[in-house]
């Protein structure tokens, strides 16, 4: 089989350089170490004692900027609902339909997604205490869910179908926002914190941001599993 | 140590991510391409772990280096740009 060879395109060279020099100019203008916007330390005052999340960014990302989160969670919907719109008319790969790279590949796809769920889910799950949370947590288990579908091993099928992930989907969307109407049915702020502190370092700590964070490692996860098995599927043209 | 050995770690990591980007720009063949950028990804990701930058490393290295790569690996395959040589069945 003859290789699929590319032109080279000198224009992002062109592009980046454009863009070094506008960042250099920009920077140019801030001295080191003294940024022009304060509410960065504000936090760092007092978002340890505010939240009793162990993990700062945890605190930023879901306490400070919960509506933030919200929007990114829903720009990846669109993407991925754009994905699956353009490649809908394609068979989604099942496990046992894939390309058959050799029995080590085989038994080691098998393997793999319960190790794979189980540090996603550790991440997730200690989002509030350590670094990681639902984003990068949920994209592991997107792996986990995808990578049954590589295997060619017949019998083996994966916990989760294509429909039940879209279902994961649209719950863990609706829990994250549940979770925020019910902030505001209590008094406050749409997202904002409830149910206590707890001690800061324990497991069960930091009010509703490990609930929220689990939602949106779940919604991570099915979104991008969904989109992977489909861009997986269709004519292949492995052979 | 740390702060005479970390500029050289820097270092290495800037000439590697650059000699990577640069074959991502210059390669004729896509998947080198894609291998690359995933090259380049790794090594940002290491440069935020110098940093101290945990949380965004390992965004970097989940998404940029793991997930990307295999987004830009399987459009690829959609668009029958990637080339493999091809193993039939009857090999094994």
């Amino acid at each position: 089989m003859s290789r699929a060879h590319r032109s080279v395109e000198w224009t992002p060279l062109l592009f980046s350089g454009g863009l070094a020099f506008l960042l250099f100019s920009l920077f140019m203008g801030v001295s080191f170490g003294n940024p022009p916007m304060q509410v960065g330390g504000m936090i760092h005052q007092q978002g340890a004692e505010a939240l009793g999340a162990a993990n700062l960014v945890t605190a930023v990302v879901l306490g400070y900027r919960g509506i933030d989160t919200l929007g990114e969670l829903a720009i990846l919907f669109a993407a991925a609902t754009a994905v699956g719109l353009v490649l809908r008319k394609q068979k989604v790969v099942q496990p046992g339909e894939g390309i058959f790279l050799g029995e080590l590949f085989d038994h080691a796809v098998q393997l793999l997604p319960a190790i794979l769920l189980l540090v996603g889910f550790y991440i997730i799950f200690h989002g509030h205490l350590t670094p990681g949370g639902g984003f990068q947590g949920g994209v592991i288990v997107a792996v986990a869910l995808y990578l049954p579908a590589l295997a060619r091993v017949s019998g083996y099928r994966t916990a989760l179908s294509e429909e039940r992930i879209r279902w994961m989907e649209g719950g863990a969307g609706a829990l994250f926002i549940v979770i925020g109407i019910a902030a505001l049915l209590t008094g406050d702020g749409f997202l904002s914190p409830m149910l206590g502190q707890g001690v800061m370092g324990s497991l069960l700590s930091a009010g509703t941001l490990p609930v929220l964070y689990l939602a949106v490692g779940l919604k991570v996860g099915s979104e991008l599993a969904g989109l992977l098995l489909h861009l997986s599927a269709g004519e292949d043209s492995w052979s | 140590m740390d702060s005479v050995v970390m500029p050289w770690i820097a270092g290495l990591l800037i000439l590697v991510m650059l000699g990577a980007a640069l074959v991502a720009l210059l390669s004729t063949s896509h998947l080198v391409a894609v291998a690359a950028t995933s090259v380049v990804s790794l090594g940002l990701t290491l440069i935020f772990v110098l940093l101290r930058a945990p949380d965004v490393a390992m965004t970097e290295g989940v998404v940029g280096a793991g997930v990307g790569s295999l987004i830009l690996a399987l459009a690829l395959k959609r668009l029958g740009l990637l080339s493999r040589t091809q193993r039939s069945e009857s090999d094994e």
